[in-house]
């Protein structure tokens, strides 16, 4: 009988990353260029150069005290500020808890954002023409909501769409499969990003699965799906634009896995990558820091400078102390109010505790 | 109006509601063209269209995922569960994601979706479909946990969870299906939500039940009339947040309560009645609670029905103690 040789059965499609720009700032891939001007070019830039000040900021007001649960997003600029940069500020965002700097991006203020961290229900609230929810903490849970509102956008007949990100850990969810197969199945408008920083705390990608790389996952479900070199921005962004002019056609859902690095740990509680990283490993990435490799980029072009970033830099930090000042104005966490926030008409078995509460709050 | 059974009640009820309201979206495993296993959904899709009621894929997480994401982008959900064994597949979506939402977003964003499951025994069902499990959702802060007890309120209460801003589960016992017939008037109308009854008045002892067991604690009630013992029967019918108001005046009345239901007895909502009497009620008692469930064990084999599901007997012999207590 003849044997099935099950090793050549193996699926290892190996996309090569798609780059735009090599690691000094030049364009290596003119068919890939985007079509952006000046302007937008200098604006992704000055984005990218905003989230890595939040990152460091954020991390210091960490350290005081002053903030609450942050996740790094040092590294990842690229990642996540081009592919937002590629979207349409009524598509609908479903980010993790990193993904706070696309959320900014898309519309929420700062203040909120840092409420959302020190946890304060101030920060949630969402005005009503924001096409967002608050960072998603269940791992996976994103994904699966995504394809809901991707549909529901269909339905309406939007020319929009919804998208949403994990991590490399997050794709051994079984939420991240589901959300992808019911909004293959439905055709729906949603881009699924897989950023991909190589480890999810601790564990290293290849733990995570035997997939020769992430977006294989897409063919089980039977969407397109592309690698990208995820420290560069061009890249991102155009794989990006691309996906998304491709969704909002009617043709369905996209994958994109972003091939990035975090500079920092997992999140500022407690976690030390000393622990499972290399020093080796955190040089070689830094060589490929993509506000670096952006910045090179324009500067080579006679679009930016050192004192261009100085200049952005004290603008940043001057947001960030109008929102932290903000923040430190906001009314204390009132159990009242969570009562009347929790139903839409209050039960009266609810409506009994309020009442509880406040004759012992009027004594 | 029309005798008619549970299901077909329950039929009427989405079919009013989807005439009313455009947003209104059925969807779930078999729900379309099959009309659902039980024919709850039978003739829907024909009548509305594919895109008011439809099938999904296979898989619970995603179907909750997709009213969520439904609710968000303005549509008022009305998802299926096929059986009630199956939400530990969607619990995320439910309690972790559904339940909070409003609350998560400071009350800015409404979650009006209505989530309905067939549960409960007495119909040998396989494994992991009759499983009572009302008391996993019930210790939900931000849910509505709602079960009729027979066709009247299915369609009532159907109508109002569904307009309801509010997510709801709504919970089908499989035996109440078809089982019995009630007048239903042709018509919309609704039930009140966080409102128990009673269903029949009596003096002497209040029994507090829901769903099937409802039905079981109403022939007890009967038998037990004969033998001049008199039993207020209530009908929880919201099983979370409860109706607090409804089961202390009843209890002040009776002075007696038993508390039938059919889950374990470490299960449902029992315990909850009862912490609720012994915090607000204790000195209107002239007896302890006495609850009447199942035994603690896992769901049993359908075979092993009979002996391990409460029934009208059990339900007579514990009002018989706590009225000779």
């Amino acid at each position: 009988m003849k044997q099935l040789d099950f090793e050549a059965l193996k699926h290892s499609p190996s996309f090569k990353p798609l780059t735009v720009l090599n690691e000094q700032g030049d364009v290596v891939n003119e068919d890939m260029m985007p079509d952006l001007s000046d302007e937008q070019l200098t604006e992704l830039y000055k984005q990218m150069l905003w989230s890595r000040i939040i990152n460091d900021r954020a991390t210091k007001l960490n350290r005081q005290g002053r903030l609450g649960f942050f996740a790094p997003t040092a590294g990842e600029e690229a990642s996540q500020m081009g592919s937002n940069f590629a979207m349409d500020k009524e598509d609908f965002l479903l980010g993790g808890y990193r993904d706070v700097p696309q959320l900014v991006k898309h519309g929420l203020p700062l203040a909120k954002a840092f409420m959302w961290s020190k946890g304060m229900v101030n920060g949630n609230k969402y005005p009503a023409d924001l096409a967002a929810v608050p960072p998603q903490i269940i791992i996976g849970a994103q994904y699966v909501q995504t394809a809901g509102v991707a549909l529901g956008l269909k339905k309406k007949g939007a020319k929009q769409l919804a998208y949403t990100y994990t991590g490399d850990g997050g794709t051994s969810q079984g939420d991240f499969y589901e959300g992808m197969n019911f909004a293959g199945s439905f055709k729906a408008p949603a881009l699924f990003f897989v950023q991909d920083n190589l480890y999810a705390i601790s564990v290293p990608a290849k733990v995570q699965t035997a997939a020769h790389d992430f977006a294989d996952k897409a063919v089980a479900v039977g969407i397109p799906s592309i690698i990208v070199d995820g420290m560069d921005a061009l890249a991102v962004y155009e794989a990006s634009s691309q996906a998304r002019e491709y969704i909002v056609a009617g043709n369905g859902p996209v994958m994109i896995e972003t091939l990035t690095y975090r500079y920092g740990p997992h999140t500022l509680s407690g976690d030390d990558p000393k622990r499972y990283r290399t020093k080796e490993e955190e040089d070689a990435w830094h060589q490929k820091d993509p506000v670096v490799r952006m910045k090179n980029f324009l500067t080579k072009k006679g679009l930016w400078s050192e004192d261009k970033d100085k200049a952005y830099t004290e603008e940043v930090d001057k947001e960030i102390d109008d929102a932290m000042k903000e923040v430190e104005s906001q009314p204390a966490e009132s159990v009242a109010e969570y009562l009347k926030d929790e139903y839409e008409v209050t039960p009266p078995a609810i409506q009994h505790e309020l009442d509880r509460l406040n004759s012992k709050e009027g004594k | 109006m029309a005798k008619l059974t549970m299901i077909k009640a329950i039929t009427a009820a989405m079919d009013e509601e989807l005439a009313r309201d455009e947003k209104v979206q059925i969807f779930g495993e078999d729900v379309g063209k099959n009309g659902g296993v039980f024919r709850a959904t039978d003739g829907l899709q024909a009548k509305y269209g594919e895109d008011r009621v439809f099938d999904t894929p296979l898989a619970e997480s995603g179907i909750m995922g997709l009213a969520n994401g439904l609710a968000l982008t303005g549509f008022r959900p009305v998802p299926e569960i096929q059986f009630m064994g199956f939400i530990y597949e969607a619990f995320d979506q439910i309690a972790g994601q559904m339940a909070r939402y409003r609350f998560r977003m400071g009350g800015t964003r409404e979650f009006p979706i209505t989530l309905r499951t067939p549960y409960g025994g007495g119909v040998h069902t396989p494994e992991l479909h009759s499983d009572s499990l009302e008391g996993l959702v019930a210790q939900i802060p931000g849910l509505r946990v709602v079960t009729p007890s027979g066709p009247y309120d299915a369609k009532g209460l159907l109508i109002s969870a569904i307009r309801s801003n509010d997510p709801v589960v709504y919970l089908e016992h499989m035996k109440l299906y078809r089982s019995m017939r009630e007048e239903v008037p042709d018509e919309a109308y609704t039930v009140p939500l966080d409102k128990a009854e009673v269903k029949q008045e009596g003096s002497d002892v209040t029994i507090i039940s829901y769903a099937y067991m409802l039905q079981a604690s109403l022939q007890a009630a009967k038998d037990l009339e004969k033998q001049g013992i008199h039993a207020e029967v209530l009908d929880l019918r919201t099983l979370a947040p409860l109706d607090e108001d409804t089961i202390l005046q009843s209890v002040k009345k009776t002075g007696r309560v038993v508390i039938v239901q059919e889950a374990q007895k470490q299960a449902g909502v029992a315990n909850q009645v009862s912490r609720l009497i012994g915090e607000e009620g204790i000195l209107y008692l002239d007896a302890p609670i006495k609850v009447v469930a199942a035994p603690d064990t896992p769901y049993p084999f359908s075979q092993g029905e009979d002996p391990w599901l409460p029934n009208k007997e059990t339900i007579e012999q514990a009002v018989k103690d706590t009225v000779n207590f």
